[in-house]
């Protein structure tokens, strides 16, 4: 019978039907991190449990850590310190993996799974956070939890779950010059909605996502949840098994050979039948760039903001209304004429070497704006060296740019470092919402060319205009 | 944790779409490595005007004295999308929220209130709307009675909405389960699955940690 990809690695992983249209999914990995992974960790030791396989779970500092040079314990988030050494405390006496504070390999977790090879082709990984669906990029089912499912997963290795439905979104033809996978997954929750997604376990494919490289997949799996989706992935190919090849926990020698023949049958057949299709021109997508408080609030860069009549559902006109006035915008208005406060680089969508690679590439040899407050926070540590190998670092100093410890940072608002109240950020990140990076910080979010460029300019820029040898 | 088998109660409109976890909870109130003392932090910016103070704000309709013993939220589309946050469903719950209605939740939300014995119920957003309309427009239908065995909704009028959930889901609710425990008395059979399992997959058992 013809699968489609999700189906495949959904029928491998098949303990049981559950008798009540719930099956029992066998969850190969378990990812947590400090701020919703140490209270499962405790929760379950409470309740006398074990950790059913700890060498498959794996823990990560990323979320409450600071990212000023010479961290430690100590956070400028309220009782941050206490999550961190809890977490450590339970990892221990669980006897799972943990990427300390100080350790090579620290970073967020959705950018270290894959960098280590945890992450890999048919497997099923789950985490406690909802970004989770990053790492479907390498063709595996990788969904955010909640922390007692998480505590289950652990527990049990397995969770209960009711099977999404299938959807394809498929980019076919070429992006255009200066579009990145991030102006892809703005494009499509503008176009579609931020529940277009909704129920469904989206496969991105067409001939636009198979020539992007593994991390820009990444970008685009990352933002999946913004579109309401279960997860999203892309089936693995050349580009998924060189990226693999040679990471710590990739398989080696005949291991290597066996888990290459399996990897290789991991696509959606022909014949598959898909729930929903969309299929996006990507020659048509511009760098995109969100005006309001919801992904799904994004235009092209050259765009101006939406008229209220232009939405003709009560629901999202009232919710235009108020996205517009708490980003203290008005309708008509010039994206590109929008002035900046901050530019932040960082985030498991786009704090990957190629996304600084980009945000460099433009910056060397300019200056951030004079009133611009501008920060990039690498997505682990590893980038970081990668990056101060290749002398990024220093560019991105020279550009005015902070350079940090890798890490959340100010992607989100925890209590601690934030942006101030009334401020607009771009962002790399992917969310918008109120508040996200700061009690009444307005953000925008971009692609790290974009807020590389709108750095420089201090308002919003179309990056195409500082590429190449315009 | 706590059955959901019938509930009647106050129910308040919240109907802007797409609210997100971290408007439910803040992260700056997910205070300490615990599932408790959420409660006071719910909505808190929507909630307070000064939110160190803890000032309520009396605009937010959960501040309004007619609805200050809700325990029913009607919301709008996409309710708990956004952060995975678990917190969310523990701060509504220890605030003393049992149900919400919304045209469509969060996924991960969703699965967040079956596991903590709060029901989320799924209805169209025009019944939704009816709904909030009704209330606001009298005081005194402010209340509404969710039946969970036979999956329904009833207005003070005596109206009735069924709603669908999975099976799953409702028998987990009704039954108030420790899940895990559950699951664990299929030892036997997720023994077999995983030793064939780990014979057709060797290299995802590696002994090597690097
Ligand atoms: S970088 Fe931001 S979105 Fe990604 S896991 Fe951290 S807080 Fe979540």
């Amino acid at each position: 019978m013809s699968k489609t990809l999700f189906e495949k690695i959904w029928d491998n992983h098949l303990v049981t039907e559950l008798g009540d249209g719930a099956s029992l999914i066998y969850i190969d990995r378990v990812f947590l991190h400090e701020r919703t992974g140490s209270i499962a960790l405790q929760s379950l030791s409470e309740a006398d449990r074990e950790v059913r396989h700890p060498t498959q779970v794996f823990c990560t500092m990323d979320h409450i850590v600071d990212t000023f040079p010479g961290r430690g314990d100590a956070t400028v988030m309220p009782s941050g310190t206490a999550f961190i050494q809890s977490t450590r405390h339970e990892a221990q006496a669980a006897g799972i993996t943990l990427f300390d504070i100080g350790d090579p390999r620290q970073g967020i977790a959705h950018v270290i799974s894959p960098e280590q090879g945890i992450v890999q082709p048919g497997l099923t990984l789950v985490c406690p956070d909802s970004h989770t669906c990053t790492q479907g990029a390498m063709g595996a089912a990788a969904w955010g939890i909640g922390s007692s499912e998480a505590e289950h997963a652990m527990a049990t290795q397995t969770l209960r779950i009711n099977k999404p439905a299938n959807m394809r979104v498929r980019f076919e033809g070429e992006l255009g010059f200066g579009v990145t996978a991030k102006d892809m997954i703005l494009h499509l929750i503008g176009r579609y909605g931020a529940k277009g997604g909704a129920g469904y376990a989206v496969e991105f494919a067409g001939s636009a996502v198979t020539s992007l490289s593994m991390e820009a997949r990444m970008t685009l799996c990352n933002m999946a949840v913004e579109f309401a989706a279960f997860t999203g992935l892309v089936a693995p190919d050349d580009t998924t098994f060189t990226y693999l090849a040679g990471r710590p926990y990739a398989p080696v020698g005949e291991d290597w050979d066996q888990a290459l023949r399996f990897w290789q049958t991991l696509y959606s057949d022909d014949e598959a039948i898909f729930d929903r299709e969309i299929v996006i021109d990507a020659s048509t997508i511009a760098p995109s760039v969100t005006w309001g408080t919801s992904p799904q609030h994004t235009c092209a860069i050259t765009d101006t903001i939406p008229s209220l009549a232009s939405f003709i559902d009560e629901n999202d006109r009232t919710a235009a209304e108020r996205a517009l006035n708490y980003q203290g915008l008005e309708p008509g208005t010039v994206m590109s004429e929008l002035q900046i406060d901050n530019a932040f680089i960082g985030s498991c969508t786009n704090a990957r070497i190629e996304d600084l690679r980009m945000a460099a590439t433009i910056l060397k040899g300019h200056h951030v704006a004079s009133h611009v407050k501008a920060i990039c926070v690498p997505g682990s540590q590893q980038v970081k060296a990668q990056a101060e190998q290749e002398g990024l670092h220093q560019i991105f100093l020279d550009a005015g740019f902070e350079w940090r410890e890798s890490g959340c940072s100010m992607c989100f608002f925890a209590g601690g470092e934030h942006f101030g109240a009334g401020e607009r950020v771009l962002s790399t990140s992917n969310r918008n919402f109120e508040s996200r990076q700061g009690p009444g910080t307005r953000t925008h979010l971009a692609s790290p060319a974009t807020v590389a460029a709108s750095a420089i300019r201090g308002h919003i820029t179309d990056p195409r205009t500082l590429m190449g040898n315009n | 944790m706590q059955p959901f088998i019938s509930h009647t109660g106050v129910a308040a409109p919240l109907l802007r779409i797409n609210i997100d976890t971290d408007a439910i909870i803040p992260s700056r109130e997910m205070k300490g490595v615990s599932k408790k003392g959420l409660g006071q932090g719910l909505f808190a910016v929507w909630r307070y005007n000064d939110i160190d103070a803890r000032t309520p704000n009396p605009e937010f309709v959960l501040n309004q004295p007619d609805y200050t013993n809700t325990t029913i939220l009607l919301a709008g589309d996409n309710f708990g999308c956004g952060s995975s946050r678990e917190h969310a469903v523990w701060a509504l719950a220890e605030y003393g929220i049992r149900a919400i209605i919304a045209p469509g939740f969060g996924s991960i939300f969703y699965q967040n209130c079956i596991r903590n014995g709060i029901l989320p119920v799924t209805l169209a957003n025009e019944t939704v709307l009816d709904m909030a309309e009704l209330m606001q427009s009298d005081p005194q239908s402010k209340q509404l009675t969710l039946d969970l065995e036979r999956k329904l909704v009833i207005d003070c009028a005596g109206k009735q909405y069924s709603f669908e959930i999975a099976d799953s889901h409702r028998e987990m609710l009704l039954r108030g389960l420790d899940v895990i425990g559950l699951t664990l008395q299929l030892d036997d059979r997720l023994k077999a699955f995983e030793e064939s399992y780990q014979q057709q997959f060797p290299w995802l058992y590696p002994n090597t940690n690097s």
